[in-house]
């Protein structure tokens, strides 16, 4: 067994500081050493989306990189979008467009389109769609996800 | 009761759940976190049938962490085969003792520090194996020459059945002018929920008890059988299901054997264990949809009337066959014969043994199955006859005025207006616009076709179906099953607050916001007042044998539930408002959630002061009342009966109905195909939540759209699965998603309190026959039958090369 | 689905790594993006005994223009190639073709060299690098070596990389807009998937729409991405036309190197009859698109 490593990370704004075999998987070091289980793992190989976590800024898969990679990165997880017991206008949107069922994919979702939305203030429905295609949805069908990427887009837009 | 109109339900009121989903504030199962929980991982199979020779955990009980080890072995002594409802003697056990049927099988069980260790412990326990050959193809494994699955049957077929209604099927043939027969097959796919399964399991040897937290979706049948499995009383054996599930689909109710399974494991190994099953295991071995190769004829006359069907039917339900199985075949007997008037059937059933993974109900569960034969086959014989396929739907529908209509299988059809609700369907496509889109298509040489299919879409199981699968002379000897009971307490606190306890277990489907508006309305309060809590605890919770969310039963049972335990808490609210006001209870009128006497309406008293007189103040309440208030029902729906003497059973209670009209080209060149234009209407009585239930057509589509096109549980003929990962198991994702138009004729069910029927399972019924009929139409001027699903580029392309082949 | 322990290392500069390559022996890997080679391990289908991480090697990270080339560090991340304006400038082809992978967050943390290494035969930037004949700079204890894309490519998931050695650097050549018409094209099942096939083709044309050059890579066809040699030569010093488009793409799919394996999301005989399809696609777009054709 190959020795545990200090992983130092901010997540959400908090920094944390925790020891992690090499091996850990950073999905499983949010949740099992951070407790920080909004973020939710579906299938361990990068396919289905609902571990995604933005790092530094950036979209990532975290079942596809070690908890050591980490070591200095600012990470934000569906905890931290809501701000001050608000909803963010996107989980606003996903709520009065039912945009959610069971909600396990429903984090990878969220960090999925608040990434977009930063990128792209002003999609096309299109891209809308093609920006959540990379989190898998068993439940919604994902056309009321897409109305409601459209609704957040124009929530944010007439905020800023 | 039904169809009145309502203050909160019918609104798209907001769903509550979303606000803890929203903020990654769910709890779901791997969220569970106990003390001194230890981690499980399960070593599964290579192979598709082999005998276990010997399996030495001697190197992994001194790997690192490690706390112990389960085998087949420990499972044989410590449990029983699960009951089912065939004659055969089935030898199902939750682990594989002397033999391994299907790839991905339980071998045996790692307890361990964390999940790593446990996983690296897997690796060094060796397992001697004599592989035997394996035999997937439903036919073959019928042949009398088939490798045997299991040597005492001593054959492959877990189920043989015949049934007859009607006339008999030869004379019907000599009054047919046509009788169109086919063979079509379908696949095998499943839920595949975003959440796996998940067991938290401890045993307390001082009690001989086990605590089982798991994601399991019901039927709670299964709790009663695991408790005959592992041969305790089934109250020594509590079960908790956490707020959230992560979706479900049918492919949780296949949970329950891991309760039994982890429940055997803290026992042995004396700690409390976890196991979440990975998404591999779940490809591998959790549960999908029967596959099924059906025979089928429909004897015709000229003028499109369907006069009578035959079907053979052959499912397999992989290595075992477990509860509910064989329902595969029986859940849809009472609508067999779907939206027309059908009086004449012959049906022969078979559920065979194969060396592939096992099932489980999955939304529609056997209906897709059914329809996509008989809707194919009504198209096929449309085109023989030279009618429309919208013409010779609506000349054999059940009629408007035909209703309440019993179906020649014993159905029950209370309300419903088919040739309505398909003429919207066809309104909201533009039928006839697309049918001359499609004549200037073809003159194109492009390949457009339409689909159609009308069915009829049940929900509300009753029970009484799974006795089907054993003769009329075999049922004598045993109790007769019947119900559908769904249970819900509503109780008042102290200070006046409504909490309600349902036992309806949802993955997703807003029963606390449906729940919610409902007693809004029952009590004159508002939604949000309310507090619903979905936890199912079977030691506390009011349940039964059927309770679950599985055959749409919330919207028709739960609902009805619900309302039934609001009003006797209501009734006793009125009771005690009488006393407190010294009148006549039936002089007391509820409204607004205030009670006053009918002629003093502004001396009102609110529900909070009722209820505080009925805590508070408990010795002023009037003779005969319990302190407190609260209601409960645990109410079962009155068409739920066993099945008759003649096979023929209401295997369901309400009875929805889908019109699906799909509009698809394919590419010729490709294969591939896209979506023109999509009309879906369906009717599900009374609509609770128009929002919630567009998300559950939406959804059932999309998975439908799966099964039609991209998904399946795929075996090599040694029985390898080849879809273990979600890079072969492909689930549409949102650009596989077309523009769908939902709409919808309501006709409520004059059967529950507020004339709701089920609606999420419709379009997981309807949307495979329709894909098929509509890549049917498009590749029809080739000479192409389609005959089976996923239909994938690939094979669509095969199919035109072949049929271009033969014509040239 | 976790994976099987390993010593990790973290070198920050390639001699550091290749040091590491040495010591490590044949068990240690490089690990980059890893969103195949972590995949995998969850699998327990790869189980290396040490990860080289070569994440902090920054100076691996890198895209410039030199002369008719853009050169690319091997760290450089598919996103940022993907949105460069340099490399849509001077080889939209290959910013195209890192469109078709995976879906954004796979970009993100996949790498250039990663994916090249990686070597799967229906790939995008593997068959878009065999398409421009770019040239992949090796590092090993003995200095430095190039080997072309044609001879990177050994068979399936298997590259001409030793095991003591270290993909630095690409070359690519750039395409000059005014006289080059390109296209990637390919089938999947779903959108985002790996390509059942895909063709990326370069034209080189003179200023009447003469074809001077073609270069046609075919990917999902064989064990690594191939050229379609005879189409290749069929079109050099043609005029492009519909009828020579077909003819090309019946060679393509006709050259003895299209020998695909059927699998169960696609037969042989369909990856070779969309061979066809999308060679002729792929050229008619790549034509219709080109300033020139107008």
């Amino acid at each position: 067994m190959a020795d545990k490593r200090q992983v130092k990370v901010k997540v959400n704004g908090v920094e944390y500081e925790g020891y992690a075999e090499p091996r850990k998987l950073l999905s499983d070091f949010l949740r099992d050493d951070l407790e920080l289980l909004g973020t939710h793992v579906g299938c361990e190989h990068g396919i289905c989306g609902a571990c995604t976590i933005l790092f530094n800024g950036e979209p990532i898969r975290s079942c596809l990189m070690f908890a050591v990679q980490a070591t200095g990165a600012e990470i934000m997880t569906v905890e931290g979008i809501a701000e001050n017991g608000k909803l963010h206008p996107i989980q606003e949107a996903f709520n009065e467009h039912h945009a959610l069922q069971c909600g396990f994919c429903t984090p990878g979702m969220l960090i999925t389109v608040y990434h977009f939305l930063k990128e792209n203030p002003n999609p096309t429905e299109e891209e809308a769609r093609e920006a959540v295609s990379g989190v898998l949805c068993r439940c919604t069908g994902y056309t009321q996800i897409v109305e409601a990427v459209m609704a957040a887009a124009e929530k944010m837009r007439i905020a800023a | 009761m039904s169809g009145e109109k309502k203050k909160w339900v019918g609104s798209s009121y907001k769903r509550k759940e979303d606000m803890r989903l929203l903020t990654g504030r769910g709890t779901f199962m791997d969220d569970i976190l106990l003390p001194n929980m230890k981690h499980a991982a399960i070593l599964r199979s290579p192979y598709a049938h082999a005998k276990i020779l010997d399996v030495d955990i001697s190197e992994a009980l001194k790997a690192p962490g490690v706390i112990g080890v389960v085998t087949g072995e420990d499972v044989k002594k410590a449990s029983k085969p699960y009951p089912c409802g065939v004659t055969i003697p089935t030898k199902y056990y939750t682990c594989a003792v002397d033999k391994v049927r299907f790839v991905g099988e339980p071998v045996a069980v790692v307890v361990a520090d964390n999940r790593y260790l446990a996983e690296d412990a897997l690796d060094l326990i060796e397992v001697d194996y004599d592989p035997l050959e394996a035999v997937v193809d439903i036919e073959k494994a019928i042949e009398p020459d088939a490798p045997v699955l299991h040597e005492n049957i001593g054959s492959n077929i877990y189920n043989h059945r015949f049934f007859k209604y009607g006339t008999d099927w030869d004379t019907l043939c000599q009054e047919a002018d046509e009788v169109v027969k086919w063979k079509f097959n379908f696949p095998k796919y499943a839920g595949s929920p975003i959440e796996t399964y998940g067991v938290i399991a401890s045993y307390s040897s001082f009690e001989n008890s086990y605590v089982v937290y798991n994601n399991y979706q019901g039927p709670f049948v299964n709790h009663a059988l695991t408790a005959m499995a592992l041969g305790i009383p089934e109250n020594k054996m509590r079960w908790i299901i956490p707020t959230d599930i992560g979706g479900g689909f049918g492919t949780k109710t296949g949970i329950y054997p891991y309760c039994a399974l982890m429940s055997i494991v803290a026992k042995k190994t004396g700690v409390t264990v976890k196991w979440i099953e990975d998404r591999r295991e779940h490809l591998l071995a959790s549960a999908t949809c029967t596959d099924r190769v059906t025979y089928i004829e429909a004897a015709v006359r000229k003028d499109g009337k369907i006069l009578g069907l035959k079907d053979k039917a052959m499912d397999t339900t992989g290595g075992y066959i477990r509860p509910p199985e064989p329902g595969c075949a029986y859940r849809s007997t009472g609508n067999h014969t779907g939206a027309y008037d059908i009086r004449n059937l012959d049906r022969e059933v078979y559920i065979v043994a194969t060396n592939k993974g096992l099932t489980a109900p999955l939304r529609g569960y056997g209906c897709q199955e059914l329809y996509f034969s008989t809707e194919r086959i009504t198209d096929m014989a449309a085109a023989k006859l030279g009618i429309d396929p919208a013409e010779i739907r609506f000349k054999n529908f059940v009629q408007p005025e035909q209703m309440p209509y019993t179906t020649a299988t014993g159905g029950y059809y209370d309300v419903g207006n088919y040739p309505a609700a398909f003429q919207k369907c066809l309104d909201i496509v533009e039928y006839d616009k697309m049918r001359e889109y499609q004549k200037k298509a073809r003159a194109e040489g492009r390949l457009v076709g339409i689909g159609l299919a009308s069915v009829v879409d049940p929900s509300v199981t009753n029970i009484a179906y799974v006795a089907i699968g054993k003769t009329i002379e075999e049922r004598k000897n045993e109790r007769d099953k019947s119900g559908s009971g769904e249970a819900a307490i509503v109780k008042v606190d102290p200070l006046g607050g409504i909490t309600v306890i349902c036992s309806t277990n949802p993955q997703g489907q807003g029963h606390e916001t449906v729940i919610s508006q409902i007693i809004a309305d029952e009590f004159g309060v508002h939604p949000d007042e309310v507090v619903v809590d979905s936890v199912l605890d079977s030691s506390d919770r009011l349940y039964s044998i059927t309770t679950g969310s599985f055959s749409s039963r919330f919207a028709s049972s739960g609902t009805t539930a619900i309302v039934r335990a609001s009003r006797q808490c209501i009734e006793k609210a009125k009771k005690i408002a009488a006393h407190l006001m010294k009148i006549k209870v039936e002089d007391v009128v509820m409204e607004e959630g205030k009670f006053f006497a009918k002629d003093k309406p502004e001396k009102a008293i609110k529900l909070r002061h009722i209820a505080g007189a009925a805590h508070w103040n408990q010795y002023d309440l009037p003779e005969g009342i319990d302190a407190g208030l609260f209601g409960t029902s645990l109410w079962t729906m009155p068409t739920s009966r066993p099945p008759d003497g003649k096979d023929r059973v209401n295997s369901s209670n309400t009875y929805g109905f889908v019109a699906e009209a799909i509009v698809v080209e394919v590419d010729q060149e490709t294969g591939e195909i896209t979506f023109l234009k999509w009309a879906s209407v369906h009717d599900a009585g009374t609509i609770l939540n128009p929002q919630i239930v567009r998300g559950q057509v939406l959804g059932s589509i999309v998975q439908a759209i799966g099964g039609s096109m991209y998904e399946e549980q795929a075996y090599d003929e040694h029985g390898q699965c080849l879809t273990a990962s979600f890079a072969d198991y492909l689930c549409p994702t949102a650009m596989e998603m077309p523009k769908v138009d939902v709409d919808h004729f309501e006709s409520p069910s004059v059967l529950t309190a507020l004339g709701s029927k089920g609606a999420g399972e419709g379009s997981s019924m309807s949307v495979p026959p329709a894909i098929g009929n509509a890549i049917a139409d498009a590749l029809a001027p080739l000479g192409v039958v389609v005959d089976e699903l996923p239909l994938s580029p690939s094979k669509i392309w095969h199919m035109i090369d072949e049929a271009k082949a033969k014509t040239n | 689905m976790k994976p099987t322990a390993f010593e990790y290392f973290t070198p920050s500069t390639v001699q550091e790594a290749l040091q590491l390559l040495e010591s490590q022996g044949d068990e240690a890997k490089i690990i980059a993006g890893g969103q195949s080679l972590v995949a995998m391990m969850n699998f327990r289908a790869a189980r290396p005994e040490a990860l080289i991480d070569i994440n902090n090697i920054k100076d691996l990270d890198y895209i410039r223009e030199e002369e008719d080339e853009l050169v690319i560090g091997a760290l450089t991340r598919e996103r940022t190639l993907e949105v460069s304006p340099l490399v849509k400038e001077k080889c939209p082809i290959l910013a195209k073709a890192i469109t078709h992978i995976g879906h954004l967050p796979i970009r993100f943390r996949g790498t250039i060299g990663g994916t090249l290494v990686h070597a799967d035969p229906t790939a995008e930037i593997p068959i878009t690098s065999v398409a421009l004949d770019a040239k992949m700079k090796i590092a090993g204890p003995s200095g430095e070596r190039v080997l072309n894309a044609g001879e990177f490519f050994l068979t399936y998931l298997t590259s001409a990389i030793e095991e003591n050695e270290l993909l630095v650097e690409v070359r690519i050549p750039t395409l000059p807009p005014k006289t080059t018409a390109w296209s990637y094209v390919d089938i999947s099942r779903r959108f985002g998937d790996f390509a059942i096939v895909a063709v990326a083709s370069v034209l080189s044309l003179d200023n009447d729409g003469v074809c001077k050059e073609a270069r046609i890579a075919m990917g999902g066809v064989a064990p690594t991405p191939v050229r379609a040699k005879e189409a290749e030569a069929l079109l050099a010093g043609q005029k492009i036309t519909d009828s020579i488009i077909e003819e090309a793409a019946i060679k393509a799919a006709e050259s003895d190197d299209v020998d695909p394996d059927s699998d169960y999301h696609a037969t042989a005989e369909y990856r070779k009859a969309m061979t066809k399809v999308l060679t002729q696609r792929g050229l008619k777009e790549a034509w219709t698109n080109f300033e020139g054709s107008k």
